[in-house]
């Protein structure tokens, strides 16, 4: 089994290597001359025992100098390590069998304090760093690292950092990925670990740096205890659709098991595959998801509603309560006239 | 003395009077001010256009809200033809031509000699398509 698992990841490796440039999931790149264009990005977020398992692949394009990204995460994470070897990939071969032209990334590439710094992880050739702060805190910290962030970025940064002061850079130094010895198309995965009430996935922050009408192209996997509820819901003509939403196989959830760091993965759980297809401008949200089963992912968490207005507190429950209240007090009010309306007059 | 119901029409008329004079309102069509202040939040000026009087000093007072570096670009489209392909690093020493650091407040001095309309430009990479242009209305 492992035998022929490793020769499918090998062929769906080299469909990778033959579309290169350097790929990350849900992070908007950033680099030192501020043009940057992200192409397709894959990110597997599971969730399990009240932890979001968050796993994407920063992949290598050659050339030199260094590039970075910036995630926005829901929570401080617990840990920060070295992804699996193949967790992505063979994701990508239970829900696309046939891969082509699967990742590919390209990019031509009053005085604020900077961020704390929560955490310092160096993997392979990626310094990670997890920060936290508000925009001008996080912009500042780039700026001070030498890229150049692009003119949206204000903005975006202000968007995450009002829910979620927590950030993730990862500079990648594309000399010191050489003297390593990485050739074009090595990815350089990493598994973030955040404890969080629910999982989510920044997907905004995949348009920074682009036009309006360029294209986001990205796969989001999600491994869950339960059918998960999305908002938005992915229509088709918001930018995202459903491609995959079934119970997840045994032999899937045990090749992920036998991944490194990965032997959280449940006996079961629901995939879903999410493609994010569409114009940048389309992506003003992201992707809250419940996976509790009451069917209420957060407003604020997608991004459509700021925190504190409350929309999150009402749940359908207590929708459906309120709309049979509503009801029973004009049923009454009904009745109460029925029962005092005089007779006509003969 | 005059009863109160016949001072309100004229202090009615004298603030009406003063305020369509002061140079606020003024500033509504022609803004004659020496002292303009622009913002930038979101990689976009604030405002976007402004009118100020030939010959007369004019200085901007110029603050950068955005965790990015930006720069104030002002002059013909010669000038802006030139800043979209040059690779000098740094312009302050034009008047017309600021750098703007992250978070912060420049302020320059200039004095318009032809009446006109010059934009001002962010020639940073991407930024002017994104947006961060405006227009100086130069006025006799």
């Amino acid at each position: 089994m492992r035998r022929r698992l490793m020769a499918a990841l090998g062929a769906a490796v080299t469909a990778a290597i033959l579309t290169v440039g350097p790929t990350l999931a849900c992070g908007g790149l950033i680099g030192p001359n501020g043009a940057v264009n992200l192409l397709r990005t894959t990110t597997f977020a599971g969730y399990h025992a009240g932890v979001e398992h968050y796993v994407t692949a920063f992949q290598f394009a050659g050339g030199g100098g260094a590039f970075g990204s910036i995630t926005p995460l829901p929570g401080v994470p617990s840990d920060v390590e070295k992804g699996g070897d193949w967790t992505l990939q063979r994701l990508i071969l239970e829900t696309d069998p046939i891969v082509e032209d699967s990742l590919a990334l390209s990019f031509a590439a009053r005085p604020a304090g900077e961020a704390e710094v929560l955490l310092e992880v160096r993997i392979d050739a990626l310094d990670v760093t997890v920060l936290k702060g508000g925009a001008a805190e996080v912009g500042r910290w780039a700026t001070n690292h030498g890229f150049r962030l692009p003119p949206d970025a204000p903005e975006v940064l202000d968007f995450y950092a009002r829910r979620s002061p927590i950030f993730l850079a990862a500079v990648f130094d594309a000399d010191a990925a050489a003297e390593r010895g990485q050739a074009i198309g090595d990815g350089t995965p990493v598994h973030i670990t955040i404890p969080t009430t629910n999982p989510w996935v920044p997907l905004r922050i995949l348009a920074l740096g682009k036009t309006g009408q360029e294209r986001v192209d990205a796969s989001v996997y999600l491994l869950t205890g339960r059918e998960p509820a999305l908002l938005p819901a992915p229509s088709g003509s918001n930018g995202m659709r459903l491609d995959h939403s079934a119970p997840a196989s045994p032999a899937l959830l045990a090749d992920l098991r036998s991944d490194r760091g990965m032997e959280w993965v449940p006996e079961s759980g629901w995939l879903t595959k999410v493609a994010v297809d569409g114009e940048a401008q389309q992506l003003s949200y992201d992707l809250a998801i419940d996976a509790s089963g009451q069917g209420t992912p957060s407003w604020v968490a997608a991004g459509l509603d700021v925190p504190g207005s409350g929309i999150d507190r009402v749940t359908p429950a207590q929708l459906l309560l309120i709309a049979l209240l509503g009801l029973s007090a004009v049923a009454l009010l009904h009745l109460r006239r029925r029962v005092w309306e005089p007779p006509a007059a003969a | 003395m005059k009863p109160a119901h016949f001072r309100g029409p004229r202090r009615l008329l004298a603030v009406v009077l003063a305020v369509g004079l002061s140079p606020s309102v003024l500033g509504c069509a022609v803004q004659a001010a020496q002292t303009v202040e622009i913002d930038i939040r979101y990689s976009r000026f604030s405002p976007e256009e402004v009118t100020v009087p030939i010959g007369v000093p004019v200085t901007f007072v110029l603050r950068n809200d955005d965790p990015i570096d930006h720069e104030w670009i002002v002059g013909d489209e010669e000038i802006h033809a030139v800043h979209r392909t040059s690779t000098e690093p740094i312009h302050d020493a034009r008047p017309t031509e600021v750098m703007l650091p992250a978070m912060t407040t420049r302020t320059s001095t200039v004095t318009f000699q032809q009446p006109g309309r010059l934009r001002f430009i962010c020639h940073l990479p991407g930024h002017e398509a994104y947006g961060m242009i405006g227009v100086v209305n130069i006025v006799p």
